[in-house]
């Protein structure tokens, strides 16, 4: 058991580093090598050349002159340390920048994903039980009709509604200007105005998704054997619907956490370009478009260091839900 | 199914019965193509949803080929009066956008990219998943670990921001390519979850059989191993391909892909930052893109829970009372069910 836990920890430290040496190679692929731009900006600028590449090695702690094996290690140990270089378009340490956004991005990212499994498993269980019913049939077409709608579709039309229509919530940012960024009761009031939007067009698609295979594994599980006999047995149906049901028919919906988790994490790049939602993925897009490489594969190494962490706590969490994992065959689980 | 129907008749297990000298070549691909093709497609017509979802996807087809055959006119700006709204003129449909193109022109146009950017991307993911999955259930060892190893470290990079960067990259501009791209790390999880079915199903006698007998992993994993996968495989390509539509044009929305000719996100972008947001005389420029999406991959979803009701044995008794697959089938569906 020791040895599982041991060996799930080295796996995300090994995929940390593995991410980090491919944003590594890719910052080297992109057009024209990483700096070539901002390198000939500086020198029609008149910089002398010498300062400039003392600049661009401040910039992603590479110096462009050394051999290549020996820039991997300077950016590998920087990112030891904590240092992702320096923005190019906002001027600042990355690692500041993204510390002011991560918060955001998790938090939505969270509150939202917590909602899909917390609607999506009352709503699928409810409808097995009541499987063929009215209930069901309504649940499982709107849920289809959800899942057929992008979130970012519904993002755009909420926004067009509550914000620029109706004016009811804030149309951009995290929290409005006025409010001080301070732990307040007016902070947390204006956070949550700004994040309703964000977090309900996040919810929709996805709780549908979840409801309809909660549904599918409910019933599954009503037909196994030990159902009868728990009912044989005289078990209440509240024991047998939490117990017996619920907690098989939620299995693989953790196992599809793994996945769901990236897509999320990954998609908020859309989202939060949409409601200006200053978040990690905002910041991607913004270091995309300024062509700030830097900012951009920080951005893209702290979301995936997001993900993993965000899985491994699952995995952890994992043996839970089902003891069969800590009972040894914890790489056959999923 | 297409590719096991023609050449399944060699090593059917009929072939080595034998009454099979008396059974000539066109009675067994007869028999093939009811029991592979005419039998399943019956029973997926059967089912609302497939049909349902067949006949959007037709029609999207359709609407492909009048873009192709050039039978609605090709968008261009001041074609027509400017935002005009929908069914006002009927020579335009859908209304114009803000530059005066005509919004069903931009729609029907951009059709064809779309679903070869959509068969492209699904075909690369199931094809690389199926591969990953069955070899590595298959062989299991080392080669499994490996392959698995690497697949979690695929799981392990966050989709759409590794796509940007690539997107970034790379500049394609081909559709085929874009679509491989976006999907470039969908099949990790599709081959996984594979892999657990390959592994129950490599315990089947005949799997054994066939080992015995010597024939080469190749050939059994082919003949042997994905045949029985064949239902899962075609509902996944079914979510690879919506995934690859959500996101292709969620990011031509967000205006980082490439994009030689109009198509949905970008015109759900144009209508966005040229604030259609601001007004109700524009929002059919949002909707049209929007309902276009929304269509497709309705019709993708319908498709894929039909094909899944018609293909998981669990679903179909359930529909069709008690039948002999009941029983058997039970405990691979735990399996099943991971996705």
């Amino acid at each position: 058991m020791v040895n599982y836990y041991v060996r799930r920890t080295a796996r995300v430290f090994v995929t940390i580093f593995l991410v980090a040496s491919l944003t590594f190679g890719l910052v080297r692929l992109l057009p024209g090598g990483p700096f070539t731009l901002l390198r000939a900006q500086l020198l029609r600028q008149g910089v002398p050349a010498d300062e400039v590449d003392a600049r661009i090695a401040n910039l992603q702690n590479i110096r462009p002159d050394e051999p290549l094996w020996m820039q991997y290690i300077d950016y590998m140990t920087a990112l030891v340390q904590g240092n992702l270089g320096e923005s190019i378009s906002l001027g600042e340490p990355v690692v500041s920048v993204l510390a002011k956004a991560a918060p955001w991005t998790v938090f939505v990212v969270l509150v939202s994903t917590i909602l899909v499994f917390v609607v999506g498993i009352f709503l699928g269980s409810l409808q097995a039980y009541w499987e063929g019913g009215r209930f069901d049939q309504v649940v499982t077409g709107v849920s289809i009709s959800m899942m057929s709608l992008p979130f970012y579709v519904v993002a755009v039309l909420l926004l067009y509604v509550f914000a620029y229509q109706f004016g009811w919530l804030p149309t951009a940012g995290t929290i409005s200007n006025s409010v001080d960024r301070s732990l307040s009761l007016p902070f947390v009031v204006s956070a949550l105005k700004h994040s309703i939007l964000p977090i309900v067009s996040y919810t929709l698609g996805a709780a549908g998704g979840q409801a309809l295979a909660m549904r599918g594994n409910s019933i599954q599980v009503l037909g196994n054997d030990y159902v009868q006999v728990a009912r044989l047995r005289g078990l209440s149906d509240g024991r047998i619907a939490t117990r017996y049901v619920a907690r098989n028919a939620i299995l693989p919906l953790y196992t599809g956490f793994l996945l769901l988790l990236g897509f999320r994490l990954g998609g908020t790049v859309i989202l939060e370009q949409i409601f200006s939602y200053t978040g990690l993925g905002y910041y991607m897009i913004t270091a995309l478009n300024a062509n700030d490489y830097p900012l951009m594969m920080g951005t893209f190494l702290v979301i995936t260091v997001a993900l993993v962490v965000g899985v491994f706590i699952a995995d952890l969490t994992y043996s839970r839900i089902d003891p069969r994992i800590s009972a040894g065959e914890s790489d056959e689980a999923y | 199914m297409k590719p096991t129907e023609t050449d399944s008749t060699a090593v059917d297990w009929r072939g080595d019965s034998a009454s099979s000298p008396d059974v000539t070549r066109r009675e067994r691909l007869k028999e093939t193509y009811e029991a592979r093709v005419r039998t399943p497609a019956l029973v997926a017509w059967s089912d609302w949803r497939t049909r349902f979802g067949l006949l959007i996807i037709g029609g999207y087809v359709l609407m492909a080929l009048v873009a192709v055959l050039g039978l609605w006119r090709e968008p261009s700006t001041s074609q027509a009066p400017r935002l005009l709204g929908p069914f006002a003129d009927m020579s335009y449909p859908l209304g114009t956008t803000q530059s005066g193109v005509d919004l069903m022109a931009l729609i029907i146009h951009s059709t064809p990219t779309i679903l070869i950017l959509i068969t492209a991307g699904a075909v690369w993911a199931t094809l690389i998943a199926v591969v990953i999955g069955t070899v590595a259930g298959y062989k299991g060892g080392s080669v499994d670990r490996g392959l698995m190893s690497f697949s979690d470290l695929v799981m392990a990079i966050p989709g759409l921001p590794l796509v940007i960067i690539l997107a970034v990259t790379l500049n394609p501009e081909n559709p085929v390519v874009l679509g491989v791209i976006i999907n470039i790390s969908y099949w990790a999880g599709l081959g996984r979850s594979l892999r657990s079915q390959v592994l129950t199903i490599r315990e089947n006698n005949y799997v054994e059989a066939s080992r015995t007998m010597g024939i080469s992993t190749p050939r059994i994993i082919v003949k042997d191993i994905i045949p029985n996968l064949m239902p899962y495989i075609t509902v996944n390509f079914v979510f690879a391909a919506r995934y690859v539509m959500f996101a292709s044009v969620g990011l031509y929305f967000l205006g980082v892909l490439p994009y030689s000719a109009q198509n949905w996100g970008v015109t759900l972008n144009f209508a966005y930052s040229n604030g259609a947001l601001f007004s109700w005389q524009a929002a059919h420029w949002l909707l049209a893109p929007m309902i276009a999406i929304m269509g497709l991959s309705l019709g993708l979803i319908l498709l894929g829970q039909g094909l899944d009701r018609v293909f998981n044995p669990r679903v179909r008794t359930r529909m069709a009372g008690e039948s002999k697959s009941t029983v058997a089938d039970d405990d691979d569906d735990t399996v099943t069910e991971v996705f």
